[in-house]
């Protein structure tokens, strides 16, 4: 983010250099699968991608827009119908539609879909928008059951990409095709997206976003402005939506369903929405706890919820945020002073996670364990649930972790200041 | 006909008046700190989930009484920790936080409970027919459904505008520093709404759950339609939550049992139906199948045409 800024601020270089960091991510996202080369890892950056380019449209809305959706998954999974319907069509016509190509359907899609609900929705921000979005978002997920002819009804709509005429001689056939496929998009999205936002109009959706009555006297019309950074999103949402179609080769109702619409919000907020890559961030960790962390627990959803609602509360500008925040004292070279301290409180605060989770993990497997089953293999030890020993461990580390980080607290809070001081004296941010 | 209309106009009336007890709650919360709480179909399903843990130790009837106070316990517990601390963001961030406390809810309930159903059912003393037309029987427990929720909406309207502590609450909605001025505790008393209206909703889970099902399903087969209610109602009325409720109520009721489509409109006024276009599931799609759809059409129609709802006096 930090040399994000940096080449915007860069002014006239050439465009090599004025890009650097898209190169670099370029580069980056196309050597990836040679570190993560199984079939599983593939799948996992597929789903990243995808979600990547989902939560940066979203944040066109949140945080360059203010407005609050709830329904943002409608123009994804209505570009995934979309793109779908375009691959069955050329499959059953026997037209030439070069594959690629297809998430731009469901941009389009995205793009007309924004267009009109958002004709109606963006007279206003704040909570008529937010509600407005919900009652979208309810009717496009009960039509997607009813309407079968589109959508497929529960089974959804199903195509095999392999039919379509090979591009370049690439049929698309492997997972590793479709990576590129999708990483390609990502970036040219992404791209796109920070371009956008750099734009007159993105400068103005922030204006409206801060200010709509001053944004208005100086001549825009704030309800304009929404609805065109409204239809970006969606367009971009759209093309998320047939990413996602050619990926699974299926598109259920579940792409529309409100669930979904959380999941990007809780995405784009996890990761900050007040930084353009925190979405990337949001949406990188959540989709690996989604992955990995799902391996090795079943309450995984909870540990998310859990990392929100403390987002939420303590950090509403979200990881990105969170790295941001040193970077002044990075700067001045003094992060080292808080390596200290942050080791202190992290010791504890990590006894007092491992506590919480031992505690939940057991609670849990009481509560769905098999009949007379009563070992459960955690922390890499094995433990008698009926045993009252794990219990009072748990308890006991949660408990005095919490309390000696909290008295250690003011250490770190101490150190903060003397780190940032001058800093502010300076006037430097 | 008659016994359809008679029977949707009771079944209405049971789920209208249950839509009701969340919304009382909900639109109280919204009035007094302009928040939309977004969990409060969650605390209703933890009604829900309370009770029927009670039920399976000590029988219904206790949970009856402890679970809604649970419930408003743990409300409490939310705005006292959690959402007096998010304020300071701004009304986006409360949104946002109660909506990461519903997912919460959601998940707590499958950690603790799993994610079937809940084998939780209304006592066996009011498990017989109450009356029956026309060979269709009608249920006691939805009787009791009604007792309760009418009760509720009788004491809750006396203590609002015939009690000191009504009176507060109304001052403090309208104006929360002169009653901070004359020495209340306005904190508190947003922490007592924001637990009592919580409670209310564990009390509307509590009786909903053998009817509905205990699933953790339930809260989200709620949760949009009790902000439909209270934005078609007008945001902070209390009277315009109770029409609301009974109009979507009956609205889901009576579209059930309407099998008609526009191709039957068509039919009428001599058009051929169409069976086989593009667009033929939209003219073969009857009334029940869009039933769903009819309460979030109609919240849309109103943001869009009157922001005040039908009764409120101020914008969402």
């Amino acid at each position: 983010m930090a040399a994000v800024a940096n080449t915007a601020a860069a002014g006239r270089k050439s465009f090599l250099r004025r890009n650097a960091v898209w190169w670099i991510a370029l580069v980056l996202v196309m050597l990836l699968p040679q570190v993560a080369h199984s079939g599983t890892s593939i799948a996992v950056l597929n789903q990243m991608c995808i979600m990547v380019i989902f939560a940066l449209s979203y944040n066109m809305l949140l945080g360059q827009g203010g407005m609050l959706s709830f329904g943002h998954a409608v123009y994804f999974g209505l570009g995934g119908y979309f793109a779908m319907h375009l691959i069955q069509l050329a499959n059953a016509a026997h037209f030439f539609m070069p594959l690629p190509l297809t998430p731009l359907a469901g941009g389009l899609a995205g793009l007309m879909f924004g267009l009109i609900f958002g004709s109606f929705s963006t007279n206003r921000a704040g909570t008529v928008f937010a509600m407005i979005s919900l009652g979208i978002g309810e009717m496009i997920a009960s039509s997607s059951l009813i309407f079968t002819k589109f959508s497929g009804g529960e089974e959804g709509l199903t195509a095999d990409r392999t039919d379509l005429t090979p591009f370049f001689g690439v049929n698309f056939g492997r997972d590793y095709q479709v990576y590129y496929l999708i990483a390609a998009w990502m970036i040219l999205s992404a791209w796109l997206m920070y371009r956008f936002s750099r734009t007159p109009l993105g400068r103005m959706a922030n204006a409206v976003r801060d200010n709509p009555e001053r944004a208005e006297f100086v001549g825009y019309s704030q309800k304009r402005v929404r609805l065109l950074s409204f239809m970006a999103a969606g367009f971009f949402a759209g093309i998320a939506g047939g990413l996602f179609a050619l990926n699974y080769e299926i598109v259920t109702d579940e792409t529309v369903n409100l669930t979904t619409s959380g999941v990007v919000l809780l995405e784009a907020y996890i990761g900050g929405v007040g930084f353009f890559a925190g979405p990337i961030v949001g949406a990188v960790v959540y989709t690996l706890l989604q992955t990995l962390l799902s391996n090795y627990t079943e309450i995984w959803a909870f540990y998310v919820g859990l990392i929100f609602v403390a987002t939420v509360m303590y950090a509403p500008a979200g990881l990105t945020g969170l790295i941001m925040m040193h970077q002044p004292i990075w700067r001045a070279g003094r992060l080292r002073s808080l390596a200290l301290p942050y080791l202190q409180i992290g010791v504890p605060a990590l006894c007092c996670a491992i506590g919480v989770i031992g505690l939940l993990e057991l609670l849990h497997f009481i509560s769905v364990r098999a009949v007379g089953k009563s070992t459960k293999h955690l922390f890499w030890t094995t433990i008698d649930v009926g045993h009252p020993t794990a219990w009072v461990v748990f308890a006991l580390l949660a408990v005095g972790g919490f309390l000696a980080a909290r008295r250690l607290a003011p250490r770190l809070a101490a150190a903060w200041g003397a780190a940032t001081v001058d800093i502010h004296a300076r006037g430097e941010r | 006909m008659l016994e359809l209309t008679v029977f949707s106009l009771l079944n209405g009336l049971v789920y209208g008046l249950l839509l009701f007890m969340l919304s009382a709650g909900l639109t109280l919360i919204f009035s007094m700190m302009g928040v939309l709480n977004f969990a409060h179909a969650g605390l209703y399903m933890l009604g829900a989930y309370f009770a029927y843990s009670i039920s399976t130790k000590v029988g219904f009837w206790p949970g009856l009484v402890v679970a809604p106070v649970l419930v408003g316990v743990v409300g409490a517990l939310i705005e006292r920790y959690g959402l007096r601390n998010v304020h300071r963001y701004g009304h986006v961030a409360e949104l946002i936080f109660t909506f990461g406390i519903a997912f919460l809810i959601e998940e707590t309930v499958q950690l603790v409970w799993g994610k079937q159903t809940m084998d939780y059912h209304g006592p066996a003393m009011l498990d017989f027919p109450l009356f029956a037309l026309w060979g269709i029987e009608f249920p006691a427990y939805k009787a009791f459904m009604l007792a309760i929720s009418i009760g509720i909406f009788i004491a809750l309207l006396v203590v609002l505008t015939r009690t000191r502590v009504g009176l507060i609450i109304q001052a403090a909605i309208s104006h929360p520093n002169q009653v901070a001025m004359l020495g209340h505790n306005v904190p508190l008393v947003f922490t007592g709404v924001f637990g009592f209206g919580s409670a209310l909703a564990g009390l509307a889970g509590v009786i909903a759950g053998p009817e509905l099902g205990t699933s953790p399903g339930m809260a989200s087969v709620l949760g949009s339609i009790v902000f439909v209610v209270i934005v078609v109602g007008g945001l902070g009325s209390l009277w315009g939550a109770f029409l609301a409720s009974l109009l979507i109520g009956m609205l889901q009721t009576f579209a059930v049992a309407v099998d008609y489509s526009l191709n039957d409109l068509f039919a009428a006024i001599g058009i051929p139906p169409d069976k086989t276009g593009a667009l033929s599931d939209l003219y073969s799609a009857t009334l029940a199948q869009i039933g769903p759809i009819l309460p979030y059409l109609l919240m849309v129609v109103i943001l869009i045409f009157r922001p005040t709802g039908l009764l409120g006096k101020r914008e969402v």
